[in-house]
């Protein structure tokens, strides 16, 4: 059973790069026909890849070593073990007796502190002020996002006493839209908007891709890696844009096609599996690749203001809709 | 006690993303805050001064289109202008015609791209695709009338080396109809934008006192509520005949607060206004000679045989070129080519504009003065040995007491 489960975590692994790559290359060439080019091919991300591991891996003379050849490896596992947490279609997730909500936000934060340390450990100015934006901008979407989730996880406890509260898996089993009165509807779309805000700025993207800002910074975070390590942080985006999109799905959008078809069985897992990852690209869509063509970039002090006040206002009103609509 | 800094150094060029040409800032900085700023010109000079003494003013025409890759004709015509200045060289008013109608297309393609790259350094991708497709259409027009897309090669000492014909002045029309209805939209997309305004609105405020007292021109001048252009102060060829107003952004937004926003606002009216001078000059356009003369070996010999001195200014996209030429009698060749391109005006007022800024408003501050470092070098001074040295003003100051006094002993 545990031999089955390492091949199986393995299996997934080389899965999701390979997915996070594809998808990569299917929002370039969104976001080019959205702008009236004509864009890579698909499947350019696998073309990138495959030639910065053939370049040379520069560590610049003032970096320390360990952390900057560290940072991106630690990125890429943390992107990727965001995966063995999450429910899959109707799959439950591969490590799910381990792991909850609570993990998979944990591995979010040291996914950005991973790029931070990298950031601080290249030695150069403009790593060094990319890095303290990222910083900025960890602190400024964790509280929304945080709140957000406490929200729904305390609603599950309350309707669900039985079931395990931080679960996706209870997500998946209990659709959250079929068990919310009004103002418990209301709520829970504040709190899809705040996650949905958050999305663009935990992947980095336009309007909040201050730690990199290449007009500004020069790649800022990224500007010292090459190579290797620069393919590793490559593909850990790629992994980390469809696991927060995924996270979404199993919150706000974990219907399947199985029981409205009426098959089971295989079948089943493999028609909701693949469900699941056409509404992975779906809403990748929509909250990443059509707001990064919308916007100008915002700058640090404006991202700050914007999650603490607009944005921490609208999830703290999303939970209290929820609780009134439990109580009252 | 000295003064305790917690900031650091974040250089910027002489190659960076955000500059498309080659110029280095060294900033101090503290958090995210710009304390203060150095900055370092003279990485692009290439001696086209000295290039053009050594021609006739008739290949320098050319020489002139490649001082900068985007104002090509802005140029071209202060030089004809300087020369035709020194040799009263009357230009016939079809030319004159011609060349307004060049020039404003030059601007509207100048003021197109500015636009784009404003957008770009503001992480706005899609509006930078989106007006630099629209900036093809005037390119295309370009190399109709003029056989280049850059670098047109249409202005000749005396007048203009292509005429107008009927079926490219309804290409023009037809360009222009295109223009007009996309300047609305264009406008929307960059000033009714929420995040375009959030990063523009109050960065790099120049303020009217600090434009004038540094010399600004062009658009970096306007936007700071002073009415100055060329082309209304002191109109030269048919800009006489059109009338010209200078453009200010209280017009569209009824107030001047000299930032980037209101200098993205006089570039985008100044677009609407190209396309109207062009439609006057479409048509009010006489027919006639095109050039004063044709026979290019006879105006060689007008040249040799003349002598005087001329400035020729023209009101360029990014604003005021000046021309200085010195023709000698007995040499076809120009015995002194002074050129100052606008960018050299621009380089101080960047001082107040970077006060306060953020490191994020670092790139969209540079480019809002649309500056052309390759236009701005003139002079470096280096050594035998090698070694290049900034010179002060007080040393530039002695030397020309120096020069004086052994001019003086010569006498």
């Amino acid at each position: 059973m545990l031999a089955l489960k390492i091949l199986l975590t393995i299996f997934l692994s080389i899965f999701v790069m390979f997915v996070g790559l594809l998808y990569k290359g299917i929002d370039r060439k969104i976001a080019a026909r959205l702008q009236a080019r004509f864009g890579p091919p698909i499947i350019q991300p696998f073309y990138d890849v495959i030639k910065l591991l053939q370049k040379e891996n520069i560590v610049p003379e003032n970096a320390v070593p360990w952390i900057f050849n560290g940072a991106p490896w630690l990125a890429l596992l943390a992107s990727i073990s965001l995966f063995f947490y999450q429910p899959m279609g109707s799959l439950p997730p591969l490590l799910g007796d381990r792991g909850d909500i609570i993990l998979i936000i944990y591995i979010f934060t040291v996914a950005a502190i991973a790029i931070v340390a990298g950031g601080f450990a290249s030695g150069s100015p403009f790593a060094t002020v990319g890095a303290q934006r990222e910083m900025v901008l960890l602190m400024s979407y964790e509280f929304p996002l945080a709140t957000a989730i406490i929200a729904l996880a305390w609603y599950y406890s309350k309707t669900f006493p039985d079931l395990p509260s931080f679960s996706l898996y209870t997500y998946v089993l209990k659709p959250i839209w079929s068990n919310l009165g009004v103002l418990g509807v209301f709520g829970a779309l504040l709190i899809l908007i705040a996650i949905l805000v958050v999305t663009p700025a935990e992947l980095g993207k336009i309007p909040f891709d201050i730690a990199e800002a290449e007009t500004e910074i020069a790649e800022g975070v990224m500007v010292e890696y090459s190579g290797k390590n620069y393919a590793l942080f490559y593909i850990a985006d790629g992994v980390k844009t469809i696991g927060m999109t995924a996270l979404i799905v199993n919150l706000f959008f974990p219907w399947n096609l199985s029981s409205i078809l009426g098959i089971s069985g295989m079948g089943a897992y493999i028609l909701d599996f693949l469900f699941f990852w056409i509404k992975v690209l779906v809403l990748l869509t929509f909250s990443v690749t059509l707001v990064r063509v919308a916007f100008a970039r915002l700058k640090v002090d404006q991202i700050a203001s914007l999650y603490w006040f607009p944005l921490l206002l609208t999830s703290m009103v999303g939970l209290l809709l929820m609780v009134c609509d439990k109580l009252v | 006690m000295g003064k305790v800094s917690y900031g650091y150094s974040v250089p910027v060029g002489p190659i960076h993303p955000a500059l498309k040409e080659p110029i280095e800032f060294h900033f101090e900085i503290e958090g995210e805050r710009v304390k203060d700023v150095k900055i370092y010109a003279g990485h692009a000079h290439r001696g086209i001064e000295w290039i053009g003494t050594r021609r006739n003013p008739i290949q320098c025409l050319y020489i002139s289109e490649r001082i900068c890759g985007i104002c090509s004709v802005t140029h071209a015509l202060a030089l004809a202008f300087a020369v035709e200045k020194a040799l009263n060289i009357e230009v016939p008013p079809r030319a004159q015609y011609i060349r307004l109608i060049v020039a404003e297309l030059e601007r509207i393609h100048s003021h197109i791209l500015w636009a784009g790259v404003a957008a770009h350094e503001v992480g706005f991708d899609s509006a930078f695709m989106l007006l630099w497709k629209i900036r093809e259409n005037v390119m295309d027009l370009l190399e109709k009338i003029t056989g280049n897309r850059v670098n047109y090669a249409i202005v000749q000492i005396g007048g203009v080396r292509r005429d107008i014909n009927e079926e490219l002045r309804r290409e023009i029309w037809k360009s222009l109809d295109y223009y007009r209805t996309l300047s609305e939209r264009i406008k929307v997309l960059l000033l009714e934008d929420p995040t375009f305004m959030m990063r523009t609105r109050n960065v790099g405020i120049l303020s009217k006192e600090d434009a004038l007292s540094l010399c600004a021109v062009g658009p970096t001048l306007r936007a700071s509520g002073v009415p100055k252009d060329i082309r209304q102060d002191q109109p030269y060829i048919a800009y006489a005949d059109i009338g010209v107003k200078a453009i200010t952004p209280d017009i569209y937004t009824g107030e001047i607060v000299g930032d980037v926003y209101d200098k993205t606002v006089v570039r985008l009216l100044e677009i609407d206004q190209s396309i109207d001078l062009i439609d006057k000059a479409l048509t009010m356009m006489p027919e006639g000679d095109i050039v004063y003369e044709k026979n290019l070996v006879k105006l060689l010999n007008l040249i040799k045989k003349g002598e005087g001195e001329g400035v020729g200014r023209h009101e360029g996209p990014r604003g005021e070129d000046v021309h200085y030429v010195k023709i000698v009698a007995g040499s076809e060749n120009l015995a002194v080519w002074k050129i100052r391109a606008p960018t050299y005006n621009n380089l101080l007022p960047w001082v107040p504009m970077f006060k306060d800024a953020e490191v994020a408003d670092i790139p969209i501050i540079v480019a809002s003065t649309d500056p052309c470092m390759s236009c701005l070098n003139r002079v470096t001074v280096v050594y035998p040995s090698g070694r290049k040295e900034i010179l002060t003003h007080e040393e530039l100051h002695k030397m020309s007491v120096e020069k004086t006094r052994r001019m003086r002993k010569k006498c």
